[in-house]
């Protein structure tokens, strides 16, 4: 599987983090990221409308 | 008059899951209509993403846990295993958030959402000792740390974070193996019970 | 609807129409789609793998902090050697407000840091001569002779150097503790140490307790993790080794010990647990709970999730 050498990674996650404070709230860049688009994520759920479903009332 | 076979335990269990479950029950062709939101997608892309950790965690358990160290294909191998693992956790908290602001344990579904919490909580575990299993800084790191945690609560007599065979052990059967159990527990609940309807709207129950 | 009808509590029974829903469909859609996204993210981000810290590694780097670990195995002052349970009996540990949980469950992974950590590995160096001596000088006195030496040794150990491949301490009537500990420096350096550590019970091995706490005791794995922000102090549980995203599922069980009173309290282990245990029976009886499970449908987001129905009514 020698492709794999040439493929690694696109982008290098391997070099110091990027952190935010706030008062004494330190969070990595990275897991920022991750939690900011976990509540987009579930905003854009709640918000988007959902494709196909026409909601038709007859009963079985 | 009761038969022989109508008493038998087989009979009988064949018959309560029968009625528990029909078939058409544990797999239908059709929902409420008010099954209309993204919201309900990611129950099943948390089941989803559950496979997949399985399956590139199998790749990793067939070739044992040194492997990824030194072969390139087995680092690939466990990125796969580490990405399929923030979806799971990605997929399974907007899961939980969007139950949870349907109050989807109403009609006697209590159940469901109590081993939707214990599932919740086991995969935190066995993602930990996923860490703790790594064999690399990061792992010396976080079971060097973890350890007090855990043992001040006394669970560190028996539950040794330090000790690499056991969290390798608890991280590749018994936990995977509760989590999988629990998983399958909680889906066929939902089956059994059906999605939670939503709440009466106010307005329309006043006008009765 | 009957009057006792408990609106977070029962759910009105569904009178309305079905609609055709393809789970088998939606669930094949699902795993393909997230096993296409994990593919695309390791190809694109790959996964975090640095090596692991060796005793060789470490006391080739810092010999001083090395030898001065090793000297608190020997005189008692190391974080294992005042540990207490699971590890010995010397300290109560943590408390949760009257609750001694780890002393009343006792001493169950047993680590006597002067023997396991010293002795031992000293005495599995073959055929050295001033050493041997000095074991059987070590073995063969009191109590109070080894405390002695030990104490003599630990006053002059502020000055230690490391040069010339030796550990110089200014010491007197210490005793074999010299000999002690610049041969556990030197065997250390060469990664017997690393073996002997681990080798304890035999051939085969899985169990890293004795190493890692002798790791953790020194200051440079902690020096390498303040490095990559994994201190408890920075939040450190949910990161990860370089710029990868960790396991942010723990930020309320992190968030605990950066406030007080846990992150002034020396019981703070224990008391985060015991509040993380509590949260989690609080999430896991929600359903029970009034007040918070009314939270649902008094925020109302559910208008959003089922508009078109509500809509429709």
């Amino acid at each position: 599987m020698s492709w794999f050498n040439s493929v690694g990674a696109l982008i290098n996650l391997d070099h110091p983090g990027h952190f935010l404070h706030w008062h004494f709230i330190q969070v990595s860049v990275a897991n920022a990221l991750v939690m900011t688009l976990m509540v987009a994520t579930f905003v854009v759920a709640l918000l988007a409308p959902f494709p196909g479903r026409r909601s038709r009332k007859e009963n079985r | 008059m009761t038969t022989e076979i109508d008493r038998q335990w087989t009979t009988r269990l064949r018959r309560r899951a029968e009625g528990k479950l029909p078939p058409e029950k544990l797999l239908p062709d059709t929902q409420p209509s008010y099954v209309s939101s993204w919201i309900y997608v990611f129950g099943v892309t948390t089941l989803a993403a559950l496979m997949v950790v399985i399956a590139t965690g199998c790749v990793l358990a067939i070739f044992g846990p040194q492997w990824w160290h030194t072969s390139s294909f087995g680092h690939f191998v466990n990125s796969l295993h580490l990405w399929s693992v923030e979806i799971f956790f990605f997929a399974m908290v907007i899961h939980l958030w969007g139950k949870f602001f349907m109050a989807s344990w109403r009609g006697g579904r209590t159940l469901t959402w109590m081993t939707g919490v214990v599932t919740f909580l086991t995969s935190i575990a066995t993602a930990f000792t996923g860490y703790a299993s790594q064999s690399n800084f990061d792992s010396q790191w976080i079971t060097t740390q973890a350890k007090d945690g855990i043992n001040s609560t006394g669970a560190g007599a028996i539950f040794n974070v330090l000790n690499l065979g056991q969290m390798l052990m608890w991280h590749i059967v018994l936990l995977p193996l509760a989590a999988v159990v629990l998983t399958a527990l909680h889906v066929l609940m939902v089956r059994v019970k059906g999605v939670v309807p939503p709440f009466a709207d106010e307005k329309v129950e006043a006008a009765r | 609807m009957s009057k006792s009808f408990r609106p977070d509590v029962d759910a009105p029974e569904w009178r309305g129409g079905y609609t055709p829903y393809d789970i088998i469909k939606e669930g094949t859609i699902a795993l393909v789609v997230v096993a296409v996204l994990t593919v695309a993210l390791a190809l694109i981000f790959s996964s975090p793998d640095e090596h692991a810290v060796t005793i060789k590694t470490w006391s080739n780097a810092t010999p001083v902090d090395f030898a001065q670990t090793a000297l608190s195995e020997l005189n008692g002052t190391s974080g294992t050697a005042q540990y207490g349970a699971p590890y010995n009996t010397a300290s109560d540990g943590q408390k949760l407000g009257p609750l001694s949980l780890a002393k009343w469950v006792g001493v169950h992974q047993p680590v006597n840091t002067i023997q396991d950590f010293v002795i031992d590995p000293l005495t599995a160096l073959p055929d050295q001569s001033a050493l041997t001596q000095a074991l059987d000088a070590w073995r063969g006195a009191t109590a109070s002779t080894r405390s002695g030496w030990v104490d003599n040794y630990t006053k002059a150990a502020t000055q230690m150097t490391y040069a010339h491949g030796q550990i110089v301490v200014p010491a007197t009537n210490a005793g074999p503790v010299p000999l002690f500990i610049n041969d556990l420096t030197m065997m250390a350096r060469s990664g017997a140490l690393d073996q002997a550590l681990v080798t304890q019970h035999g051939f085969y091995t899985t169990n890293y307790t004795k190493p890692l706490l002798f790791l953790s005791d020194g200051s440079y794995l902690a020096s390498l993790a303040q490095k990559d922000h994994l201190l408890g102090t920075q939040w450190g549980m949910m990161n990860e080794t370089g710029s990868y995203p960790g396991q942010a599922w723990l930020w309320l069980y992190t968030f605990w010990y950066q406030v007080t009173p846990f992150s002034t309290s020396a019981n703070a282990d224990v008391q985060v647990w015991g509040v993380m245990m509590l949260l989690s029976v609080v999430l896991l009886f929600v359903p029970f709970i009034p007040g918070l499970r009314s939270i649902p449908r008094k925020t109302r987001v559910y208008r959003l999730i089922w508009r078109e129905h509500y809509q429709n009514l």
